[in-house]
């Protein structure tokens, strides 16, 4: 579990951040007040020292947030939000936390084991308070933290930190770019994110720069009722590479939480971003209670001639997800990629795709989708392939399966294309199957379990996908889809 | 090692009877063959075996090595020495054959609690054992029977048999689908695998099967009940008259 280990290199490298953060080690639960309001929007932006024109920015996206109304097309229910109800800003606290691994719910002990991670690491997943807790939970809540690796990527050229520290260093190319991908107004949940987000990452990759390693943050939610509001802008100059790393684990088991997190990437001519994801958000018990509601924005602006923008994810986490990571396709011969496994267990609903925008010429675009419900869960496909007027010679191929594991679970694909080009070709190629049972009798006989059964098909399914992801990553992928499914036969 | 006592079986859904008072007792060393009509209940026989939950033990007792077998899961039954080659074996899309083949053999070894094979040691024995029955490295890197032709999906049967060593090998229909040479490639196969420790349940309509697999013991089942047992000249009989004189008899 390399993020992990990463993320106890990065707590030893906060000692020295915590003070430019005004950390100290015996402060409070920080939060500001309740509710939703300009009040609040100024309190953050006060807190986080940002330039005026930031304050304004998100004052500009509160006042349309205001106007807007909550969408409901997507195939999700869940309970009204109260947004008067949440806080938007928490800042660490230094009490609280189980004592020690004992006092740690142990069902969540068990996966963390089955996730091989090492006991040292679990404390900190599950908020042990060691002495250094304020450090931990610097990295884990709501204010990221300047990552160990700087010193190498300083070589390079790359700058990767927070958002808030990004403001403060290159606010310059914040200004430039933020909000370009994603306009403020884009949708209720971006509009959302665009007044309240509280940090997430800035990566910068240099012209002609191949960033020397894989970037990659560890997002937690710790706090109750905290709205997390995580912002990420990711720019790659001309002729450059990047491949970044975005995975989370559920820390706790409490009331709804909700998550807007809005994605921007830029790639210029001749750029390539890679962007990966495992998502493992609490899902709710099992009668779907608690859970993670993931509202999500992600978008890539293929903005060069010859750029590729690349999604990969799998999600297995949250009680409702509601992602499109998408490409626009400006720069000709530019490309997008997604690849998407979507695991539902339990009651979770899951209304994912993604959107490919084919504005130039010879445009390319390949879409993956993996879909696998089981228990009680929804789980909806919805993908949109469009060629504007100029695309002339855009290409798409994309193949979308569903595997079905029981009766009371429900798969959908909802297609959208359009084409304003008679030279394009879309393909589209879709299936539905399920594991039977004379496939379970079969694997059980050769004497696998249950649980072994539904893995090895199951990782069979999705091998196309797993395939897109970094090494160290696609074994912490299949451990956790097959932990996913664990009781979802018999 | 096996003894079944009058086994009652029935179709869980629709309460049909298929089997009425099966008794059969298998020896270690022994090779049993069952021929009988189409119908008769032997697959349904192998699958109770097996542990398939589609059917309803309502009478009499199985014991695989004096232990009750119908108290365990089908997994179980397998870490146990259970296996079947099936009449019909399944596809598991998406999964290939020399994955299926590391799991099922590192799953058994888990619940005997033994450690899982080393790579090296695993891809030695499976190449060994393909190279016996023919099977290609190309097939092996193929989705477990998506796609195999009716020969190779049970060579590839009986190639899962090889590696998992189990005591108790229950074929079901293995000679159907074969080609000539074939035939005589899986019979080897099958033979090298015969041992003073382990026994053998041969389901087949073909006396040619048992001219390469010579049977101990021949038994008749008609109606779900072993209407006739005798040596391997009873299936050159039946070979030559078919199973009226039998089949009557059970009525
Ligand atoms: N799951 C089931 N549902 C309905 N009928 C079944 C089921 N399983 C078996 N049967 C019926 O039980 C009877 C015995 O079937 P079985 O497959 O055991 O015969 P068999 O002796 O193996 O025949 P064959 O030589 O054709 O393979 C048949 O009439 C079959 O249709
Ligand atoms: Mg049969």
């Amino acid at each position: 579990m390399p993020a992990v280990q990463e993320t106890i290199d990065k707590v030893k490298a906060i000692d020295v951040d915590q003070y430019k953060y005004g950390f100290v080690t015996d402060i409070e639960s920080e939060k500001g007040a309740k509710g939703l309001s300009e009040e609040t929007v100024r309190f953050l932006s006060a807190k986080k020292s940002e330039p005026e024109w930031m304050t304004e920015w998100r004052l500009d996206a509160l006042r349309r947030f205001q106007q807007m109304e909550e969408p409901t097309w997507a195939r999700v229910s869940y309970p009204k939000i109260d947004f008067d109800d949440l806080y938007y800003w928490a800042a660490p606290k230094s009490v609280e936390g189980p004592k020690s691994l004992d006092e740690v719910d142990p069902e969540l002990l068990e996966t963390y084991a089955k996730l091989g991670i090492p006991l040292a690491e679990q404390e900190i997943l599950a908020g042990v308070e060691p002495k250094n807790r304020v450090a931990v939970d610097a990295v884990f809540d709501s204010v990221s933290v300047v990552t160990t690796f700087k010193e190498e990527l300083k070589k390079a050229g790359v700058i990767f930190c927070s958002i808030s520290e990004a403001l403060r260093e290159y606010p310059d190319l914040v200004k430039k770019y933020l909000g370009s991908v994603v306009p403020v107004t884009d949708n209720f949940y971006a509009t959302l994110n665009s007044a309240v987000f509280s940090d997430g990452s800035f990566v910068y990759v240099p012209e002609g720069v191949r960033c020397p390693m894989e970037l990659s943050t560890y997002f937690r939610i710790n706090e109750q009722n905290t709205g997390q509001f995580e912002r990420t802008l990711i720019i790659a100059d001309k002729g450059s590479y990047v491949s970044y790393l975005e995975g989370c684990t559920a820390p706790q088991r409490d009331e709804n939480q909700l998550h807007a997190a809005v994605v921007e990437l830029v790639a210029l001519e001749d750029a390539e971003i890679k962007y990966s994801t495992v998502q493992n958000w609490f899902p709710g018990d099992k009668d779907g209670k608690g859970g993670i509601y993931n509202f999500v924005t992600k978008r890539g602006d293929c903005r060069g001639k010859n750029s590729k923008i690349s999604w990969t994810q799998v999600e297995t986490g949250s009680a409702i997800t509601w992602k499109y990571p998408s490409c626009i396709l400006r720069g000709e011969n530019s490309r997008g990629e997604f690849y998407s496994i979507a695991v539902s267990n339990g009651h979770q609903q899951i209304d994912s795709g993604t959107k490919m925008i084919h504005l130039g010429k010879n445009t390319s675009s390949r879409v993956i989708s993996k879909g696998i419900s089981a228990g009680k869960s929804e789980n909806t496909y919805r993908g949109l392939i469009s060629a504007h007027r100029k695309a002339s010679n855009a290409r798409n191929f994309t193949q979308c399966d569903s595997l079905l594991i029981g009766q009371d679970c429900g798969a959908h694909t909802v297609p959208y294309i359009e084409s304003k080009n008679a030279s394009a070709q879309f393909e589209h190629e879709a299936t539905t199957s399920k594991i039977s049972d004379d496939q379970m009798f079969y694997c059980l006989q050769r004497g696998l379990s249950e649980e072994e059964a539904v893995a090895l098909i199951v990782n069979g399914f999705v091998k196309d996908v797993i395939q897109q992801l970094p090494m160290e990553f696609a074994v912490e992928a299949q451990k956790l889809i097959s932990i996913s499914l664990e009781g979802s036969v018999g | 090692m096996l003894e079944i006592k009058n086994l009652h079986a029935r179709i869980a859904e629709d309460e049909t009877e298929i089997l009425n008072g099966i008794n059969l007792t298998v020896n270690p060393g022994e090779v049993h063959a069952i021929m009988g009509p189409n119908g008769s209940g032997k697959s349904t026989l192998s699958y109770i075996l097996a542990g398939k939950d589609d059917y309803e033990v309502t009478e009499g007792e199985i014991l695989f090595n004096g232990e009750n077998m119908l108290e365990m899961e089908p997994d179980e039954r397998a870490a146990a020495g259970m296996f079947l080659a099936f009449q019909y074996p399944i596809e598991i899309p998406g999964v290939a054959t020399m994955e299926f083949l590391k799991t099922a053999m590192n799953a058994q070894r888990k619940a005997r609690g033994e450690d899982p094979l080393s790579i090296p040691d695993f891809m030695k024995r499976v190449k060994a054992a393909a190279s016996h029955l023919n099977v290609s490295m190309d097939m092996l890197k193929r989705p477990l029977n998506v796609g195999f032709s009716g020969g190779e999906k049970k060579r590839a049967e009986i190639l899962q048999m090889s590696l998992l060593e189990p005591k108790l090998c229950v074929l079901d229909e293995t000679d159907s689908g074969l080609d000539i040479d074939a035939l005589r490639i899986v019979s080897e196969g099958v033979n090298k695998l015969r041992s003073p420790e382990r026994a053998m349940v041969v389901i087949t309509h073909y006396q040619r099967l048992l001219d390469h697999i010579v049977p101990d013991v021949v038994h008749v089942l008609s109606k779900g009940r072993i209407v006739k047992t005798g040596d391997k000249d009873l299936a050159l009989e039946l070979e030559k008259n078919g199973y009226a004189d039998y089949v009557d008899t059970a009525a």
